[in-house]
């Protein structure tokens, strides 16, 4: 009896405080995954329809949807409009950080600088990009009165009807929104490197430029590539601002990946099948490229040091071997 | 010598420092400030000037013409505030709990569990968004609030968060004692655990609700009642051809959507830039 109290099992509690969480995965998270992916094998197509046949060539969508023009235009435009702000984001934000942590500038203000920079980042997307469309207005609108009375155009632009125009404001939407969160995030990292290592450059004689690039920068290395990887899942399913900027336009040169999506199933063709398989390549794409960020930015030092350690351990281990022998 | 012309390279670069970080935080600022004057100045005043740095006087009429037409914004911030504050309430308790289950108890399944989380957590939400509008469809939940607030039910990252704070902060003393005493286990987890979890779940929560105001994919799908839009789809109205030539009430009604999340991202800006900061260390 005391025995039997004694070793009174906890663990049923673990489970039953993790069946909401598994419930609501399965029913709202998962459900929908695998509904999705088998919509994509079938003909479901039409407002209000509930009955579903399998294709009988179960990859006739995917084959649709690859060959489809716009939607390789699509692809192109969410890669494009990532990378233009993607890099640039990167780029202002390590400089930032590099300057906000510089031990001998001790920048003043940073506080404030960091509450404006993030600021965009928490405004409705939806919002910002229909003041944007205002602001970048033609003939008059705030921007072109800006930039025609310091002199930098002659006659107004107009944004809205050009590709690269078009593609560029929503770049910088993005760049805009997404530069200050990436600072903070690179300046918390720099605050987890030890300091010891940075004191002992100092002593070295190492400048500013030389702690940052042969300290900072390598130790930054997996907060970057998270980084990277995030800003990449992001990127790939763009939706709010090309959506409200510009409707995807001017002539599809916003139009994203998850925007194409959209118009397939939602205005007007409910093509669901078609957006189901333009979603799971969506979905393939973004797997594979992030094992690619993975791979490529893989940590090849520590690699080689594991590798080292259990060749030791292994000749550790023929020579006891060898001893007992 | 030398010192000195150092200390000159370093007011040089100071003053390039200065001039970039105020000329990003004009930046930050400039596109809100000529949305919030321009809410004030008439349509002609606008088409003369576009950028307006002082207020004007036609903020009543603005007023007016804004309200006289479809977009409502009363009706968006009541059902935005019904989804983010349903959604967060739901994704921070739930994921308190099942961190804690996480951390505090030994079960065979738990690190199976553990690293099942571990691999949901990345998987891009609207790539499933077809399957979800079906299913809604076929259970008669569209232009219902439920399906944006249940599924924040289940909150991989989040779940995540909470177990690496409790594994951080809690000790299974505590546990032990309140056991000792007589608590029940959800007893100890809801009047022992969670007043130790404050921290992290007041940062989850800013979070958690900001994403769900801003949220415009799922409900664009799914609602087409007017009377059942969040501020996301109310402020699209603003975009339509009825609005095309009042800009000042454009400008109005955009402000109207921002000036919520001004108030609440001035009082608690310290505690979003921490949280954000906190987000890089969990890593």
């Amino acid at each position: 009896m005391l025995a039997r109290t004694r070793t009174i099992s906890y663990a049923k509690y673990g489970y039953l405080f993790s069946i909401p969480f598994v419930l609501t995965f399965l029913i709202f998270h998962l459900y929908p995954m695998i509904y999705t992916v088998v919509i994509g094998f079938t003909d479901l197509r039409g407002i209000g329809r509930t009955e579903i046949n399998f294709l009988e060539n179960p990859f006739e969508n995917f084959r649709l949807i690859f060959n489809n023009a716009t939607f390789r235009r699509a692809m192109n435009n969410t890669f494009l409009i990532w990378i233009m702000n993607f890099i640039p984001q990167m780029l202002v934000a390590l400089l930032l950080t590099a300057w906000f942590t510089n031990r001998n500038l001790t920048v003043r203000g940073q506080g404030m600088f960091k509450v404006l920079f993030y600021m965009p980042n928490i405004i409705t997307a939806a919002t910002i990009a229909i003041l944007f469309q205002s602001l970048f207005g033609y003939p008059k609108g705030p921007i072109n009165d800006v930039f025609l009375t310091f002199g930098w155009i002659e006659s107004p632009l107009n944004f809205h009807l050009q590709h690269w125009t078009a593609r560029g404001v929503v770049a910088f939407i993005q760049f805009w929104m997404w530069y200050g969160h990436t600072m903070i995030i690179l300046i918390a990292g720099v605050l987890g490197i030890n300091p010891t290592l940075f004191e002992a450059a100092e002593i070295d004689g190492a400048t500013a430029t030389q702690i940052f690039f042969r300290i900072t920068l390598p130790r930054l290395k997996t907060i970057v590539l998270y980084t990277l990887v995030t800003s990449m899942i992001g990127g790939m399913q763009m939706f709010d601002i090309p959506r409200m900027f510009l409707w995807g336009g001017p002539d599809n040169a916003t139009l994203t990946a998850t925007l194409f999506i959209y118009n397939q199933a939602f205005s007007g063709s409910y093509l669901y099948n078609r957006a189901a398989a333009a979603s799971i390549l969506l979905f393939l794409i973004i797997a594979v490229l992030s094992s690619i960020l993975f791979f490529v930015m893989r940590d090849r030092g520590a690699e080689k040091l594991k590798r080292k350690q259990r060749q030791l351990k292994r000749s550790e281990k023929a020579a006891r071997k060898g001893v007992v022998l | 010598m030398k010192e000195q012309s150092m200390t000159v390279s370093r007011n040089i670069t100071k003053t390039v420092i200065y001039v970039l970080c105020i000329f990003l935080a004009v930046l930050s600022i400039f596109p809100f400030w000529v949305m919030f004057m321009n809410a004030t100045r008439g349509t002609f005043e606008i088409q003369q000037h576009s950028v307006g740095l002082l207020p004007s006087t036609h903020l009543i009429d603005n007023m007016r013409i804004l309200m006289g037409k479809t977009f409502d914004p009363l009706i968006g911030f009541k059902n935005s505030m019904l989804v983010s504050t349903g959604a967060t309430f739901g994704a921070v308790y739930f994921s308190s709990l099942t961190g804690y289950a996480l951390v505090a108890y030994s079960w065979k399944l738990r690190q199976p569990f553990f690293t099942f989380i571990m691999a949901v957590l990345m998987i891009p939400a609207q790539i499933s968004g077809i399957g979800f509008y079906q299913f809604m469809y076929q259970i008669n939940w569209v232009n219902s609030l439920w399906p944006l607030i249940l599924p924040a039910v289940a909150t991989p990252a989040m779940v995540f968060f909470m177990r690496q704070y409790l594994i951080a902060t809690l000790s299974l003393d505590i546990v032990d004692s309140a056991r000792i005493d007589g608590a029940g286990e959800f007893y100890t987890f809801n009047r022992i655990i969670l007043p130790i979890m404050k921290p992290a779940m007041a940062t989850q929560a800013i979070f958690t609700f900001v994403f769900h105001w801003n949220n415009l994919f799922i409900p664009l799908i799914l609602l087409t009642d007017r009377s059942k839009y969040t501020m996301p789809i109310m402020v699209s109205l603003l975009r339509g051809d009825i609005y095309r030539t009042e800009y000042g009430s454009v400008y109005l009604g955009l402000s109207l959507t921002v000036l919520p999340l001004f108030i609440v991202y001035f009082m608690l800006s310290k505690y979003i830039i921490a949280g954000v900061a906190l987000g890089a260390l969990k890593e």
